[in-house]
């Protein structure tokens, strides 16, 4: 149904969406998730026409968007990050205008009704826009890309600004419209994405970081036995925490240990990471056992999508992750990472470089945010 | 093109720019009209028409100035760019629209003449003569409104930079008449909207000045056509 091939867009010269290729089949819903300034909108509007690529190619139904825009616009309805609405006209004038623009030559009366049932705008129709609350505007502009019923449904962040009742009632408004519409929708929230979408894109940076079901994404990117573990020492000093480091890295199984912040006065938390399937909870017990030491707490981090997108934006994990034999490849990587997190734990006057590390994904976040999302 | 015409239209109704531009329009064509024809006690509107230019100047630019940059301000020209569409119907359309309320406001001339008509004999060729040429220059004005309300997001940017590059227009014929080059400065008064335009209001009508003010327009909404389609790109 669509087919993009190694789309890119350069503003200049920053590198808004960097070879971007995907297909969406007839009948799915596609998740695009990426933080701020991915380049989820950009990708959205080469989709619909809007703006042009830089290079690279869109079949929309067969038919290139560059070659023959109107045909290929035809099958798309567009919902942009900010809906398209003309505050000073009716909501009933409005979808008029927009069934009139489409040239749709459905029943008039009956299609504009059945989609204003649909959003549920039935009883704000005599209603200027401008007066609407902003989630009446967002199902308004849900409605305009509804009307001539077309096969493509491109949704960016239809969600946003929505209160939680709200919120619930589009999805399950756009998981009925993927059962005959193809669905395209941007978000940067994964429980949406998650509870909506058959399948998942994660942009980052303008490039595709991850691509399949959450489960798939999260299959080849997790598998790790993850543990935060709170364990009290007998000094109550940071003497406790060289030496617990050290006696965990010597159990079986174990791949990597990591001193985290003092969170009860002379206590740490400890990150541990197991060998995939080896379960090193009571080998950790007997360890605290024979040590005398108190495990204060012990939990295990499953990994969330919200972990996963964390991993994949922050560049814990590169691009192209996408196959088992990447990931295999990466693991040194990734443990590479972690040496350097465990050299700060065990060598280096540990306060200074605790304070450091916990700052620094914020700030690159912070950053990210601050360089792209504007350009969105 | 019909969809975004009658939208127009009704905007310029509900924003209330089309009862400002037709009242200040009436009221300063009916002073016009007054001291120039009726007090002057003749029945030739050539007076009146010959004023309008000036007029005409500064009414135009509110009619056009929010027609493009408003559309890009508030993101709807999204919804109009992946319609399906080109961007000659989305032009035209907007274009069409300020054209059609100009010339109703235009058309209070026939009532004036009907006043005229009622107090002696009216000079039906020259006054529809007059009616035409402000018709043409009118439509060459819009389009040169229309593309500058393209070219920015602020409404107010577009009305004031209208305004400047149409009295431009008006003093060119005294900008050129400082070209000392004989040769140059006829092929500059050619160009020049003003002269073409009071040659009509003398009673002569001159094919070459209609199709220059044609020309005039479909240049600027064919240059509007590429404003739009250049932003794709960049």
């Amino acid at each position: 149904m669509i087919e993009v091939r190694n789309l890119t867009k350069r503003y200049g010269d920053k590198q808004a969406v960097n070879d971007i290729s995907f297909k969406v089949e007839k009948g799915e819903i596609l998740g695009f998730l990426g933080p701020n300034g991915a380049g989820k909108s950009t990708t959205m509007n080469m989709l619909t026409g809007y703006i042009s690529s830089t290079s690279g190619q869109i079949l929309i139904n067969g038919i290139d968007i560059l070659d023959d825009p109107i045909k290929a616009k035809a099958n798309i309805g567009y919902l942009p990050e900010i809906p398209p609405l003309y505050v000073d006209m009716t909501v009933d004038a409005y979808l008029g205008f927009m069934y009139d623009l489409k040239k749709c030559k459905l029943p008039r009366k009956a299609h504009l009704k059945e989609i204003c049932d649909l959003c549920k705008i039935t009883n704000v129709k005599s209603r200027l826009i401008r007066n609407l609350s902003k989630g009446y505007k967002q199902r308004v502009g849900l409605a305009q890309a509804l009307i001539n019923n077309p096969p493509v449904l491109i949704l960016d962040e239809p969600t946003v600004g929505l209160d939680p009742n709200q919120i619930i009632e589009i999805r399950t408004l756009i998981k009925k419209l993927g059962k005959n519409h193809t669905v395209i929708l941007s978000s940067h929230i994964l429980p949406e994405i998650q509870a909506v979408c058959d399948r998942i894109i994660i942009i980052n940076k303008g490039v595709v970081a991850a691509d399949g079901t959450a489960n798939e994404i999260a299959a080849k990117i997790t598998n790790e036995h993850k543990m935060t573990i709170r364990i009290e020492g007998p000094t109550h000093t940071s003497e406790d925490k060289k030496t617990i480091v050290a006696a965990l890295k010597k159990l079986d199984g174990i791949k990597y240990v990591r001193a985290d912040m003092e969170r009860e006065k002379g206590i740490y938390d400890f990150d541990v990471e197991a060998e995939e399937k080896t379960d090193i909870r009571r080998a950790i017990n007997q360890l605290c056992r024979d040590n005398n030491w108190n495990i204060l707490m012990l939990q295990l981090s499953d990994l969330t999508l919200e972990d996963i997108f964390l991993k994949i934006t922050m560049g814990d994990v590169i691009p192209g992750a996408e196959k088992a034999e990447t990931q295999e490849k990466e693991k040194p990587k990734f443990d590479l990472d972690i040496k350097d997190g465990e050299l700060v734990a065990t060598e280096v006057e540990e306060e200074a470089k605790e304070v450091l590390e916990e700052n620094l994904p914020a700030d690159q976040s912070f950053e990210d945010d601050n360089n792209e999302g504007g350009d969105e | 093109m019909g969809a975004i015409y009658r939208r127009e239209m009704g905007a310029f109704f509900t924003s209330g720019v089309a009862y400002v531009f037709l009242t200040v329009f009436t009221l300063i064509s009916g002073i016009f009209f007054f001291f120039g024809v009726i007090t002057a006690g003749n029945t030739d509107t050539s007076p009146m028409f010959g004023s309008m230019f000036i007029v005409v100047l500064f009414l135009i630019p509110i009619l056009t100035m929010k027609l493009l940059s408003e559309e890009k301000k508030n993101r709807t020209d999204q919804g109009l760019l992946t319609a399906p569409i080109g961007l000659w119907s989305i032009v035209l359309g907007k274009y069409f629209a300020a054209l059609t309320l100009y010339i109703i406001a235009e058309s209070v001339v026939f009532i004036y003449s009907l006043i005229l008509a009622y107090l002696g004999d009216v000079v039906w060729t020259t006054l529809l003569g007059n009616y035409f040429a402000m018709l043409f220059l009118g439509a060459s004005f819009i389009a040169i409104g229309l593309f500058i309300s393209s070219l920015t997001e602020n409404q107010m940017a577009s009305a004031v930079a209208s305004m400047l590059a149409l009295f431009v227009l008006y003093l060119f014929d005294s900008i050129v008449s400082n070209v000392s080059i004989e040769f140059i400065r006829k092929i500059m008064l050619s160009f020049s909207f003003y002269s073409r335009y009071v040659e009509f209001t003398r009673g002569v009508f001159n094919l070459t000045s209609v199709v220059f003010f044609i020309s005039v327009a479909f240049i600027f909404n064919f240059l509007t056509v590429r404003v739009l389609d250049r932003r794709r790109w960049s």
